[in-house]
């Protein structure tokens, strides 16, 4: 009965608002006519005697708003007021407006892209079911590769995952009656799909039942993107027969357009068995020591624990080496994340995410120091009107919850803004390929996540920020600033904006620095001798078996590719390789010295990087030979085995590099090779790696079908570029190549460092930004604050110097002390950062000198307008209007 | 001045319950009725009477409705739900209580103790 009431009058004030008001309006009025007619005698005219009941009756508006108490349900309506008061008091002041919310968009923007990237990358787990309980197999002294005998031994002896799949990420030449394309292959092992629980989007999947024996289910499934792209959705492309890399295969169906399979940047075209790799790479299924498997990976059985099947693992491991001691060291197995490839990519881009969202957390934690102080100020700015309404009967309640409602209305847009931003970076990232010979896409498109995180950021920092003014309000006593005006206690208040400002500074301070480390670094590492010179050098990159050449037909193919190109005009000089240093795999091998006889992993003297290279090779990409002799044409086949070596690996295998010359060591199959000579050294797999063991072997000794082809020339890039293609066509129209120049290639391995420097660049600027606003606003506060003071000193003689140092003395030495303590603290920062960005050194003059320079700079530009304005003072005026 | 009490908190209500139970009234009817019955002892600040009828009514002890007065003006009477009355017993009950327990107490005399 009684809540029914309530409930009735919350209704009736909620939806009737206006006539609840005339309601009461009524009341009232009724309430002075009656008491009016009881005063009204002879002698008091009806005028006045209303009059007199109005007086007695006190102050109408306040009664009402009690009534309205009274009434209850006052939550939603006097929020509604306070925002629409709040509303009209920021719209008169758009200036300050715009800066807190641009200020605000900026941090809460880019708090929203760092946290969607990570979102993407390590928070949001792959599109597949069960993807929680997916690992993929990683071998602690190696990687996660295996062999095709040690994967099914793997999958067959283990009792701890549902199903063991693999897969093998390759590039294949596909003929579908056009011209033949160069693709990016997932070859997955028959059971791939049901392991996953992954359902087709259209036709059906190859299961192990389709496995029969090498190159017996020669059967293809497209990725939704690639069916979309190249066959336009093509439905009746099923059943289809279509070539790769020559040999025939059928598409029996497509996958969903959520599934890219299980590497997250990477999104192959199709999928093919694994069994059939034979056609395709050529890798020996019977191999036991050849691991070219790119992943194993399975969904743990319920109930078993990461630990128990770590130990299964290692029981098979044990077995493994036990049983061929010729093809297996030590394994020790550890379960990791399939999505990032394991540890090798998920630690630093996790530590790197991670630190970056430290960093634009403190940014907007900067932001909000800022908007706190501007707050303040304003309050400050404001204590006479918010003393007049407290000495009007305000509630203190009611005048801290309007500053709030301020702060989160000014926060709330500020975040809207800031995401609005954020999505348009984002989609731009998603939609980027960085690298244009790789399928790599980076999806991280905002999800609930991020929007929930935005509108919590959003939130807190309007509570954070709209809380620095509550003390002052609620230590304000009416009758003194009424009568004082705001000067009066000035010096004691200001103490907790001076600290939010050091530490703004000093946040700022240490982004400029560290970013300017990682730009020092960058560029130092571009200047690396990296054992060749990129500059004015096309890479022209194909494999032979993309267009069906294998065995004998390999090697005159390519002396005619190498013959055709440099007959081109402006051609300086061809070689050939069959991988390239610091491009996309840098192939290892073990070595052993030539005394060792049991050719077993463990008694391997070196794992160095492995080349093979035409005689030319060498000479067009600039590598400098230090010693001996170079590769000839009669390094052939009837020859005897000859490498070039660098210096680490003659240090490692022979001791010293005059040992090693005409020296000779085992390869894993027992062949002796003689080194011929020594070339420099150079970086092979990236640029943060310590010298590493190498060697080169003549291509007509080892023969590969992988090609790059370097090109030396003067000539623009893309014209050569054409000039290639076509030669290339002529000698055979169905081999796809990939033509860039060799520093457009670098960019893979210089991703990451470039990242992390743009990204630090643009925090370091955001940060910049900050402290320029934030020393700007405590400058002009203090000065116009200062105001009466400074035209007093400028009337009783005071010099510029004197007043400048008055206006702006302390928001120097602020920015002094915040510069030190952030220049220390990037300083004691730059360990972590030296891991993702080479040669980071904080030891170097320059950045020292850049640093204190450009927060000098900041400074200056943050101080200027409150300068001019302190050095304008006209103390006339200013007397006269005080 | 002097001579009238000061209002104990929470009495208000009460006051204005016992001042509706004898009758319909309106605002200011409510007034001069507790004047009248506590002979002009007890005198209600005119302003602070409103938002204690608005909550009487939201409680649902009090119910509302627009009428014309005695001198012949529109205006809002106040009558007593049931609710209204079952709450006005109780609270006569344990005012008197207290009321005669804080009589006692303040009558007794030394010997008495």
């Amino acid at each position: 009965m009684k809540s029914l009431a309530y409930v009735r009058s919350l209704a009736a004030k909620f939806f009737h608002r206006s006539e609840v008001a005339q309601d009461m309006d009524e009341e009232l009025r009724s309430h002075i006519q009656h008491r009016a007619d009881d005063l009204q005698r002879p002698g008091i005219s009806r005028a006045e005697a209303e009059r007199r009941a109005r007086i007695e009756f006190g102050g109408q508006e306040r009664i009402a708003e009690e009534c309205h108490e009274a009434l209850g349900g006052n939550f939603i309506e006097t929020a509604i007021q306070d925002v629409r008061l709040s509303i009209r008091v920021l719209r008169k002041s758009p200036g300050f407006t715009a800066a807190a919310v641009l200020t605000l968009a900026l941090a809460i923007g880019a708090n929203a892209v760092v946290f969607s990237i990570m979102n993407g990358f390590i928070l949001r787990p792959l599109n597949v079911p069960h993807a929680e309980n997916l690992y993929g197999l990683w071998r602690i002294q190696d990687d996660m590769s295996e062999s095709y005998p040690d994967y099914i031994d793997l999958r067959d002896h283990n009792h701890s995952f549902e199903a063991l799949a693999a897969y093998n990420i390759t590039q294949a030449g596909l003929d579908t009656g056009e011209n033949p394309i160069s693709s990016w292959i997932e070859e997955a092992s028959g059971n791939y799909f049901d392991a996953l629980g992954i359902e087709p989007y259209l036709g059906r999947f190859f299961h192990a039942s389709d496995e029969h024996g090498p190159d017996s289910a020669p059967y293809m499934v497209l990725t939704y993107a690639f069916w979309h792209a190249h066959f336009r959705e093509d439905r009746t492309v099923l059943g289809r027969v279509v070539e790769v890399n020559k040999h025939p295969f059928t598409i029996i169906g497509v996958a969903p357009p959520e599934f890219h399979g299980t590497l997250l940047f990477f999104h192959p075209d199709f999928f093919v068995p694994l069994i059939d790799q034979g056609q395709i790479d050529g890798n020996d299924l019977n191999a036991r020591g050849s691991r070219w498997i790119f992943m194993t990976i399975g969904h743990l059985k319920a109930g078993v624990s990461k630990a128990q099947a770590i130990a299964d693992l290692n029981s098979i491991g044990a077995y493994l080496k036990k049983t061929y001691p010729k093809d297996e060291a030590q394994v020790t197995f550890e379960l990791a994340r399939p999505s990032l490839y394991g540890d090798y990519l998920g630690r630093p881009v996790r530590e790197f995410l991670t630190g970056l969202m430290l960093l634009s957390g403190l940014i907007l934690l900067a932001a909000c120091a800022n908007l706190g102080s501007l707050f303040a100020a304003r309050a400050a700015d404001r204590s006479r009107e918010v003393a007049l309404r407290l000495a009007l009967g305000s509630s203190r309640k009611r005048i801290l919850r309007g500053l709030f409602t301020e702060a989160l209305l000014v926060s709330l847009v500020g975040g809207a803004v800031g995401l609005w931003g954020s999505v348009f970076v984002l989609q731009g990232m998603s939609a980027w390929q960085p690298f244009p010979r790789w399928p790599v896409h980076l999806s991280v498109n905002p999800d609930a996540h991020v929007y929930g995180m935005a509108l919590l950021l959003a939130l807190a920092s309007g509570f954070l920020f709209g809380a620095v003014p509550v003390r002052q309000v609620l230590g304000t006593n009416p009758y003194e600033v009424v009568k004082l005006g705001t000067t009066g206690r000035m010096g004691r208040r200001i103490t907790t904006r001076e600290v939010l400002l050091v530490v703004q500074i000093a946040i700022c301070a240490v982004l400029v620095t560290s970013s300017m480390v990682a730009v020092r670094g960058l560029a130092r590492s571009l200047h690396n001798n990296f054992g060749f010179d990129p500059q004015n050098t096309l890479l022209v990159d194909t494999d032979l078996r993309m267009a069906g050449y294998s065995g004998d037909r390999v090697p005159p193919m390519q002396k005619r590719m190498v013959d055709a190109l440099e007959t081109i005009p402006g051609v300086e000089s061809v070689g050939l390789s069959d991988q390239i240093p610091l491009g996309d795999t840098a192939p290892q091998t073990n070595v052993f010295t030539d005394n060792t006889s049991d050719l077993r992993p463990s008694n391997a003297a070196a794992n160095p990087v492995m080349f093979k290279i035409s005689p030319e090779y060498f000479h067009a990409a600039r590598t400098i030979l230090l010693s001996g002799r170079n590769f000839t044409s009669h390094d052939d086949k009837n020859s005897p085995r000859v490498a070039v070596v660098t210096p680490p690996f003659a240090k490692k295998i022979f001791g010293s590099v005059t040992n090693a010359m005409g020296g000779s060591y085992k390869m894993p199959d027992g062949t002796r090779i003689q080194v011929v000579g020594i070339v420099e050294d150079g970086k092979y797999g990236s640029l943060t790696e310590d010298p590493q063991p190498a060697m080169f072997l003549p291509v007509l000794q080892w023969p590969s079908t992988s090609t790059y082809l370097v090109v030396r020339s003067g000539r623009d890039p893309q014209q050569l570029a054409a000039a290639i293609r076509s030669t290339l066509r002529q000698l055979d129209a169905g081999l796809p190549v990939f033509i860039q120049t060799r520093s457009k290639e670098l960019e893979f391995i210089l991703f990451g460092p470039r990242m992390a420097t743009l990204a630090l660049g643009v925090l370091g600027g955001m940060g910049a930004m900050l402290a320029v606003t934030g020393i700007f606003g405590m400058a002009a506060y203090s000065v116009s604050k200062r105001l009466r003071e400074l035209g007093l000193r400028v009337a009783l003689g005071a010099q510029r110097k004197e007043l400048l140092q008055t206006a702006l003395g302390r928001a120097v030495k602020l920015l002094a002390l915040g510069s030190a303590a952030g220049l220390l603290l990037g300083i004691l920062a730059t360990p972590v950062l030296a891991f993702i960005v080479n040669q980071a050194t904080p030891h170097d003059p320059l950045i020292l000198v850049g640093v204190v320079l450009s927060m000098a700079l900041l400074g200056l530009l943050a101080a200027w307008i409150p300068a001019r304005r302190a050095l304008s003072v006209d103390p006339m005026r200013l007397l006269r209007e005080e | 001045m002097t001579d009238q009490a000061q209002l104990l908190p929470g009495t208000l209500d009460l006051l204005i319950l016992k001042a509706v139970s004898l009758g319909p009234l309106h605002g200011y009817g409510v007034l001069l009725r507790i004047g009248q019955i506590s002979e002009q002892a007890l005198l209600i600040e005119q302003g602070a009477l409103y938002p204690a009828l608005f909550r009487l009514v939201r409680q649902g002890l009090l119910k509302a409705s627009w009428g014309v007065s005695e001198n012949n003006r529109r205006a809002k009477f106040y009558e007593l739900t049931a609710a209204g009355r079952k709450r006005f017993r109780e609270e006569t009950e344990g005012w008197n209580r207290v009321a005669t327990a804080m009589a006692a107490a303040l009558a007794a005399e030394p010997e008495e103790v």
